[in-house]
């Protein structure tokens, strides 16, 4: 367990007198896809913003490559290479389809106190932001403002700018939600594409993409992980089947 | 990045500008030079604005403290006997930069109405600290020499203090372009458009805003050490929280996050206050005071049909 990239140990949030999080612990292993299912209110949305570093945990730590980084900022998180795409589409909505990646290029590269070149000139950001373009089919749409991109394209474009800070963990905060049967299917091949290259935390609410995806599963239910393990272990959980795929299932 | 139109305007602008002292000269009437002057004044400071407001979505109702720092680091000096130009601009630009430096740093944390309010709070405090020292003339005011340099460059000649102002203006105009275009000022704009996106990207955003606020201030520090220069005069009321929202109505005018437009919102709005008045006499004695009542429409207009501004009017590259 000690070789865990990412690990959660005893996490717990809570609001109120509701416990969001409550005594959670994951470990993700380096190269491993790892899906946390639940179903709503079962704290996932939770977990990624404790994750991600935009909430505090009341109690436990979060570690990372060895390193607790309980106490980070988000930048911070994303420069130790650690990269999110929410749940509801983010990105520069200003900028065109090529500068929001060439944004995710130049955070990579250091520090970005340079006052006087002109940056959208500069060879070292476009470059790597057109091949990571490319890979995600939106070459066509460089010059497009990613405000008007279709919704499943503004999707794809997120995911181009997490894979430009060529982080050492992708934390996928749904990615297909609210997308379209097609879109779906696209984004979940491309996942599939991902696999092996990097570690990933795919946080999924739709089961079907989880189970054809993931190495291990987590089975969040009010801030508890009940169950983790592969799909076929999950499958076949008492637990897991009276939990959620019970109710869920129809 | 600019189109065809955009460096046609500022090419006869320019021109315009740099014809001013010699043209006025012949028409005997220098007043309109040292109004220009006083419009590329307020034109410098409305840049600096812009560079936050227009292009890092920060809504600094406090600029004012800016302009007063730089006007006082000329009189105060000058009240002591120290006219050297080069220390005193080194003292309105350091001084100013260090006020929002501090001032950026508090109220950077908060953002929306709150930012608003405490930035002008700040300068409330400023306008009261001017109030209240006496030494320096308190709320009537000090009258001040203008700051020396090396001997080609005499102020109180109104020609040479002219060209002076202009040339702090293109350096300032050139300096903000540049930013707004290079790394940094790409982060500044991606922090307006999605801050929670840049910091998810590994952007520690508090240090950038609070680089470009401290840059803001500085070079409005330099408009303010002009001010004092242009008017051999400095009151507390250049700190006025009227004041910092002039800039903030002639950034409007010129166009939001567009640097050029700041000169011709500084032109539109002083013209306005100049001439309004003059035309409102006409129609009934002592209807000039109220002139403000046609501003506000014009702005209302302004802003429901060309959100752009002044600058905005002119045929733009697409981006």
């Amino acid at each position: 367990m000690s070789e865990a990239l990412l690990e959660v140990r005893n996490l717990v949030k809570r609001f109120g007198g509701i416990y969001a999080t409550d005594d959670l612990s994951i470990a993700v292993q380096p190269g491993e896809f790892h899906a946390v299912i639940g179903p709503n209110g079962a704290g996932k949305t939770t977990l990624v913003a404790q994750l991600s570093g935009m909430l505090k945990p009341d109690s436990g730590s979060i570690w990372f490559d060895g390193h607790d980084i309980t106490a980070l900022s988000t930048a911070e998180r994303a420069r130790l290479g650690l990269a999110r795409s929410f749940q509801i589409t983010s990105i520069l909505k200003d900028f065109t389809v090529r500068d929001n990646v060439a944004m995710a290029v130049q955070a990579r590269q250091g520090h970005s106190f340079r006052f006087w070149r002109a940056a959208h000139r500069d060879r070292s950001l476009i470059d790597p932001a057109e091949a990571i373009l490319e890979r995600l089919s939106l070459s066509e749409r460089a010059d497009t403002l990613a405000a008007n991109l279709a919704h499943g394209e503004q999707r794809q474009l997120e995911i181009a700018m997490v894979l430009a800070s060529e982080p050492r963990m992708l934390l996928l905060d749904e990615p297909t939600a609210g997308m379209g049967p097609e879109d779906s299917q696209w984004m979940a091949s491309f996942l599939e594409g991902l696999k092996g290259d990097y570690s990933i935390v795919l946080i999924e609410h739709d089961m079907d993409t989880v189970f054809s995806l993931a190495d291990r599963i987590s089975v969040l239910v009010y801030g508890r992980a009940i169950a983790s393990g592969t799909g076929a272990e999950i499958r076949s959980d008492p637990e897991v089947r009276r939990a959620y795929l019970g109710n869920e299932d129809a | 990045m600019l189109s065809r139109a955009q460096w046609i305007a500022i090419t006869v602008v320019g021109a315009a500008l740099l014809a001013v002292p010699s043209t006025m000269a012949a028409l005997d009437e220098p007043f309109y030079t040292s109004l220009i002057a006083r419009i590329l004044v307020f034109a410098i400071a409305v840049v600096s604005l812009d560079l936050i407001l227009g292009y890092g979505g920060m809504v600094s109702f406090g600029h004012a403290a800016y302009l007063g720092i730089g006007a006082y680091a000329v009189a105060i000096p000058s009240y002591y006997g120290i006219d050297n130009g080069y220390l005193q601009l080194l003292f309105a630009v350091g001084g100013s930069a260090l006020v929002a430096l501090f001032i950026g740093a508090v109220s950077l944390r908060t953002s929306g109405l709150y930012f608003i309010m405490i930035t002008l709070a700040f300068t409330q405090m400023l306008f009261y600290l001017g109030v209240s020292l006496e030494e320096y003339g308190g709320d009537d005011g000090i009258n001040t020499n203008r700051s020396e340099f090396a001997s080609w460059i005499d102020l109180y000649d109104d020609a040479t203090l002219y060209y002076f102002v202009l040339a702090c203006l293109a350096v300032c105009l050139v300096f903000s372009y540049r930013l707004v275009h290079s790394r940094f000022g790409r982060v500044i704009r991606g922090v307006h458009s999605n801050e929670a996106r840049m910091q998810a990207m590994g952007f520690p955003t508090f240090r950038y805003k609070l680089t470009a606020f401290v840059i803001s201030g500085a070079m409005c520090g330099v408009a303010g050490f002009l001010l004092a220069n242009l008017t051999e005069f400095i009151t507390p009321e250049y700190m006025q929280w009227s004041r910092s929202g002039e800039l903030m109505i002639m950034v409007l005018m010129g166009g939001m996050g567009t640097l050029f437009g700041a000169v011709l919102g500084a032109i539109g709005f002083i013209a306005l206050e100049e001439f309004i008045p003059d035309i409102l006499d006409l129609f009934g004695d002592g209807l000039g005071q109220h002139w403000s009542i046609v501003l506000g429409p014009l702005l209302v207009v302004l802003v429901l049909f060309a959100r752009g501004g002044l600058w905005g009017l002119l045929p733009g590259r697409k981006p």
